[in-house]
Order: structure tokens, then sequence, then C-alpha cells
């Protein structure tokens, strides 16, 4: 199991590092596997619930929802392609350094982590949390969807009108 | 896994998640792309999941760590439709999906 976890690291660092300097649609890929991956340490770390919203939502939907929005925008020409690999290069390719020193520093930093036992509230479970401690950020969270579908709806609609128009 | 694993690997996992963070922060400071900025969006708030999940290990508290990525996880995905949205209107009135089509917005 120990090693199984120490390959998921290292298998999410080289994901990380892969999503910045691909293309769109196989950033967004890698976008999901760094879901999967962070979905199983979350199952390791006993947190099942979160894993599974983390697969589901975060590997599943919203995966599905930025090939959509790739889809829907204009694909490039193969001299833009050209060009936006060159910029790529230049733009992403130093960011292995960049990312690596801050993951050095954050390695090599001194962590003031005091631990403790457990104390009492954490053998309560999660929907006894969510729904007692944390009721007020399922009210939240239900503001926010209906948020969320009518903000979606109102962008959609003059779009929708124009494509009936023609 | 027991707690001890987590805290004995916490500087590991604790750097994992900055490593995360830092490279959703490039992405969105260097992309011209409006859709990879939404992927460096996403790289950034996997990393603060990750830092979450941890801490509940490590503290014990892991039901709260859950609350709080659960809640994390509905608003990242509302923001992500939303801002997804936007940037298909945007491409629909500007014919791209660019930064440097937004300089109407300036003043």
């Amino acid at each position: 199991m120990t090693t199984l976890t120490y390959a998921l690291i290292g298998l999410l660092v080289v994901e990380t590092l892969w999503t910045i300097q691909t293309s769109i649609l196989r950033a967004v890929m890698g976008l999901a596997a760094t879901s999967v991956l962070l979905a199983i340490l979350l199952f390791q770390m006993g947190a099942p619930l979160a894993a599974v919203f983390e697969l589901s939502v975060c590997a599943g939907l919203i995966t599905v929802v930025f090939v959509a929005t790739v889809s829907m925008t204009r694909p490039l020409t193969p001299t833009e392609e050209e060009a936006c690999a060159r910029r790529r290069a230049v733009r992403f390719h130093p960011s292995f350094l960049v990312v690596t020193l801050v993951g050095l520093a954050l390695w090599g930093a001194r962590y003031a982590l005091q631990a403790a036992p457990p104390p009492a509230e954490a053998l309560a479970g999660v929907r006894e949390v969510l729904w007692g401690a944390r009721r007020l950020d399922l009210v939240g969270q239900i503001l926010v969807m209906f948020v969320g579908v009518f903000a979606v709806v109102v962008l959609f609609k003059p779009r929708a009108r124009e494509e009936a128009g023609k | 896994m027991s707690p001890t694993f987590w805290i004995e690997n916490f500087k590991l996992l604790a750097a994992t998640a900055g490593l995360l963070f830092a490279a959703g922060l490039y992405m969105v400071i260097v992309s011209h792309n409006l859709v990879r900025i939404l992927i460096g969006i996403e790289m950034l708030t996997k990393g603060v999941t990750l830092l979450l999940g941890l801490a509940g290990a490590v503290t014990g508290r892991l039901a709260l760590a859950e609350a709080f990525i659960i809640t994390l996880i509905v608003l990242e995905v509302v923001a992500i439709a939303v801002a997804a949205g936007l940037v298909v209107g945007i491409f629909g009135h500007h014919g791209r999906a660019r930064v440097s089509a937004l300089d109407e917005l300036k003043g």
C-alpha cells in the first residue's frame, strides 16, 4: 500500500507537469487523470465520499464541460497550430524549472506540525458534520447551484435565439 | 491507512499540493487561451483539495475535511460551468477565445 501511495504521488507530479505543457484537449485529459489519481489518494486517506465526488464530478462532469467548450470553439488551422506549438514551447517549457523549484522549496520548508490525537468530534461521521455543524454550507451550495443554472441559461439564451433566427 | 503514515509523509504530500497549486497558477498567469486558464484554475483547486484531505487525515478530522471538499467541488463545478458558458459566449462574439479578445472591457 505504501509503495502504491508513493507511485500515485509520483504519477500525480508527472501528470501535472504534462498537463501544463501539452495542447488543450490533451490538457483536459491530463486534468481528468489528475482527478482520478487524487480520488485514489483521498480514498486511501479514508475519505471515500470526497473521493467519489472527485471521481464522478471532477473527472467526469468537468471533463465533459471542458471537451464541450473546446468543441464549441473554433479549431486551429495547421499554420496556427504550428505557431501555437512554438509559443507553447517558449512559455511552458520553463514551467519544469519553476514548478520543480517551488516543489523543492516547499519540500525544504520547515512545517511546524504538531500531531495531536484526534479530538472527540473526529469520531462523528461526514453525514453528521454535513447535516449538523455545516448545515449552512448546504444552503450556500444549493443557492450557488441555482445561480449557476440561471447563469448558464442566461448565457446560452441569445445564441439559441440567433440560431433560431437563421 | 493509519494517520501515522500521513503524518510521516506530510511534507511530501504538502509539497505535491503546492506543486499542483504552482502549476495551476503558472498556467493562469502564462496562458492566453481562456480554456487553458480555466484548466489552470482547476489545477489550483486540485491542490487545495489534496491539502484539505491531508489536513483531515493528519488531524483526525476527516469528516470535517470531507464536508469542506464536497463544498469545494460543488462550488468548483458551478464556477467552471458558468466560466465555460462565458468562454463560449466570448467566442461567439469575437470569433476567438483569447484574453486579447477582452480588451474591449477596458475603460
